[in-house]
Formats: structure tokens, C-alpha cells, sequence
């Protein structure tokens, strides 16, 4: 059944294919880089003693994880050009749209993070004469940063996997790439193996060591 | 935004409304089949990735591994494209040429089969969370292996992970959009197909927006009152969302 498979066309469309790969990378670490930011903000904001503003971003994040991706990006790809008045590169709108997607979900394993530090912790710091910033900075967030990398880095190759998604909007990212050289090519067997080969190879990898942080770090 | 021109009564017009009807039709079917698919299949996995024999260990290990590790819009296509040129040459042609709803029934497969490798996590977790020695005494009152997973493990494991799979059916639901990738027209799509023909965008995907929350927050509600039916006597509830 293999015996039809053409590898040349890998190599023929090297440059192509890398190209899109750099896409994929580029959106994923930008996309990553501002969800971790705005997940922090809204980690803080849901933990904050103004009720009404935890309420406020409680909404935001089980609003947006009950939305599908696709109609996410669909939204920002629309939404952005309307809201700045002209057109933006379509790279743009769905960096956004990534950015604050993941940002629901990363503000929710940060603030798993910070409770799962137990409450005697901020007690004995409270006691030892530390102000609740000092608290923060030397004894939550050390713990709450051990236990969050590891399910921080799994979500983050989640990212890298959705960012596949932007095929929907037809940015040429690693896979909306080899799906031009499959069609024009008609070579899909070859193509959509490669690529589901390249991204296994580097998800799984990752994840091995994401579990390899849990198991050193985690407390 | 001033210049944008609401039009909300063109949803209630035909062809428009029955777009949006049929498509949340669908996208309810395809998360209802595929969940059909995952959870006894995840099931199979959790419980193999915990059993004594070495050989049903990596069999489940490696099937999660592959699935959760390869984007699931590129699942979708090896599905609908690759798959069928595979197969030996008659199934093929059947697959091709006489499999009735080809899309569907791919969309379902796929994602049934990607989201059993979350099941399968979700279950082999609730499984090792249960102390060693309730195994151990399962056996040692004479319970063969499958008796011990029967009475005393699979009851007490499936009530810990409620929450955790009750987000993992959400996420096959709203992953079920990902079948608009391959043709089928369900809810996002006929959303998007709405904006084409009437330029009503947000009215579009306004409307897609609140179906997929109504029923996120429905299922919640649902399985918060199953989970306080079910909840094991003296525990706490671990509830994870």
C-alpha cells in the first residue's frame, strides 16, 4: 500500500512546507507569550478581593471555554479589521483571537496553581511578620509555580496543535501548507502523513517532558 | 463598530433559520455518536493502561500517545483523505463511492477515536487514585482480576472522574466543529455560511455563540446534579471544573 509513495514530493517542497512551519512556530510562541500574560492578569484579577471583578473575569474565561476555537478565530478575523476601522493581515486577528482563547485556560491552571498552595503556608507567613506581597513573591508563587509549569507546558503543546486551526481561515501555517502542495499535487497520503508525523515527533517529545517536570518539581 | 448595520430579523427568515436549525442538529449528533464511540472505547483504554499484563499496558499507552499527539484537524483529514487510499482497494471504493453521509460518519469516527484517548486518561487516573490496598483486598477475598475492575475499582473510579469527563464530552462537542473542515454543515459552518450570503456576521455568530454556551452550561448543570446523586458516601467532592 506504500508502494506508490513518493517522498520526492517532500523534497521538492521543502522550502514551502519550512516556510509554514515558521508560521506555525511564530504563532504559537507569540500566541503563548500574551496568553501567559493575560492569564496571569486574569489569575490575579479572579483571585482579587473586589468581588464584582472576580465575577467579571469568572464570566470572561467559562464564556470562552464554552466557545469552539474555530468560531473564536472565526469571531476575531471579522471582529478586529471592524473594530480598527481597516484591514489587518489576517496573521494578526488570529493572534489575537489565540491569545485571548488561551488565556482562559492558562489563568485557570495559574489559579489551580495558587490554590493548591496550602492556606497554612500564607498563615505561617502572615505570622512570621511577611506583608502579603513579600508572601506572594517567597512562599506562594515558588510552590504555585512548581506545580503549574508542568500542566502549563501541556496546554502550551495543546496550543501548538491548535494552531492548525488557522487552516480554517486559510493562513499558511505548516498544515494549510502541505494541504496547497496536496491538492495542487494531488499527493494528500504523502503530505498529511508528513505532517501528522512532524507535529507527533515534537508533541511527544514535549510531553515527555512535561512529565519529567512533574515528576522532579511538582510538590 | 458605528457604521456596522444590525439586521437581527434576517436569522428568523428562511433560508437562514432552518441553516442554523439543522446545523446545531448536527453538531448535537456528531457529539453525541462520537461520545457514543469514546467512552467505551476510552474505557477499554483506561482500564488496558492499568492492567497487570505488560502487553494491554503499552497497547494503551501507545494509542493515547498517537492520538493526543497528532492535531486533530490533521486526524480529520487522514481520515477523509489518506484512510480510504489505504484500505484495501473494494472497502476503499465503498468508503469512496457507497458509504452513506461519508462526511459525517468520518467527522464521527474521528473524533470518537481522538477524544477515547482522553477518556482513557481521564479513567486510568480515577483508577490509580484508588488506594492499592482496595485492589489488593478485592483479590484477596478471592475476587478473580475482572471481578476486582467489576465491584470494586470501576464504581468508585468512574464517580471521582465525573467532572473531568463531563469536559471532556463538552470538548468533543464544541471540537465538533472541526467537521466544517471536510464538508459538514454544522453549527459554526452554517454560521459562517450565513455571514457569506448576508453579511450578517455577529448576528451569525452571535447566534452560534449562545447554542454553544446554552448547552456547555445545561450539560454542567446536568452532571453537577448527577455528581451529587452519585457521590461516594464520607468523600469530598474532587471536582476539577
Amino acid at each position: 500500500m506504500f508502494g506508490s509513495f513518493d517522498f520526492g514530493i517532500l523534497l521538492a517542497n521543502a522550502p514551502f512546507l519550512w516556510n509554514g512551519m515558521l508560521l506555525t512556530l511564530q504563532l504559537t510562541a507569540l500566541a503563548v507569550t500574551g496568553g501567559l500574560l493575560l492569564g496571569v492578569v486574569l489569575a490575579v484579577l479572579r483571585l482579587s478581593p473586589i468581588k464584582p471583578l472576580a465575577w467579571v473575569v469568572e464570566a470572561y474565561v467559562n464564556f470562552l471555554r464554552s466557545m469552539p476555537l474555530i468560531l473564536v478565530i472565526f469571531w476575531f478575523y471579522t471582529l478586529v479589521p471592524k473594530l480598527i476601522g481597516r484591514p489587518v493581515s489576517g496573521f494578526y486577528s488570529v493572534l489575537i483571537a489565540f491569545v485571548m482563547f488561551e488565556a482562559a485556560y492558562y489563568s485557570e491552571i495559574i489559579r489551580a496553581g495558587i490554590s493548591s498552595v496550602r492556606r497554612g503556608q500564607i498563615s505561617a507567613a502572615m505570622a512570621l511578620g511577611l506583608t502579603k506581597m513579600q508572601s506572594m513573591r517567597y512562599v506562594i508563587l515558588p510552590q504555585a509555580v512548581r506545580n503549574m509549569v508542568p500542566v502549563l507546558l501541556t496546554q502550551s503543546i495543546v496550543m501548538l496543535q491548535d494552531t492548525s486551526l488557522v487552516y480554517v481561515v486559510g493562513l499558511r501555517d505548516f498544515l494549510t501548507s502541505a494541504d496547497i502542495v496536496a491538492s495542487r499535487d494531488n499527493r494528500p497520503t504523502e503530505l498529511y502523513m508528513f505532517v501528522a508525523i512532524v507535529f507527533l515527533v515534537i508533541c511527544f517529545s514535549a510531553s515527555r517532558l512535561a512529565n519529567q517536570l512533574r515528576r522532579r518539581y511538582s510538590l | 463598530m458605528g457604521s456596522y448595520n444590525w439586521n437581527w430579523p434576517i436569522l428568523l427568515k428562511e433560508p437562514y433559520f432552518g441553516w442554523i436549525v439543522s446545523g446545531f442538529g448536527k453538531t448535537i449528533l456528531i457529539a453525541v455518536f462520537a461520545w457514543a464511540i469514546a467512552f467505551p472505547l476510552g474505557s477499554a483504554i483506561g482500564i488496558a493502561r492499568t492492567a497487570d499484563n505488560r502487553a494491554l499496558r503499552l497497547a494503551g499507552t501507545v494509542y493515547v500517545d498517537i492520538f493526543r499527539n497528532i492535531p486533530l484537524l490533521v486526524q480529520m483529514f487522514l481520515w477523509y483523505f489518506v484512510v480510504p487510499e489505504l484500505l484495501p482497494a473494494d472497502w476503499g471504493r465503498w468508503v469512496k463511492r457507497d458509504m452513506p453521509y461519508p462526511q459525517f460518519i468520518t467527522a464521527v469516527a474521528c473524533l470518537g477515536l481522538y477524544t477515547a484517548s482522553r477518556v482513557g486518561e481521564q479513567v486510568r487516573s480515577g483508577i490509580e487514585a484508588i488506594p492499592r490496598g482496595q485492589r489488593d483486598a478485592g483479590l484477596a477475598m478471592g475476587l478473580t482480576p475482572t471481578q476486582v475492575y467489576r465491584y470494586v475499582l470501576i464504581p468508585v473510579a468512574y464517580r471521582t472522574i465525573i467532572p473531568p469527563l463531563t469536559s471532556d464530552f463538552l470538548g468533543v462537542f464544541k471540537n465538533s466543529s472541526l467537521a466544517l473542515t471536510i464538508g459538514v454543515l454544522e453549527l459554526t459552518s452554517q454560521a459562517r455560511q450565513i455571514e457569506e450570503y448576508t453579511f450578517a456576521a455577529f448576528e451569525a455568530f452571535t447566534v452560534a455563540t449562545v447554542l454553544y454556551c446554552l448547552v456547555t452550561g445545561l450539560v454542567i448543570v446536568i452532571m453537577r446534579i448527577v455528581e451529587s446523586r452519585t457521590r461516594i458516601a464520607g468523600t469530598i467532592a474532587v471536582g476539577a471544573q
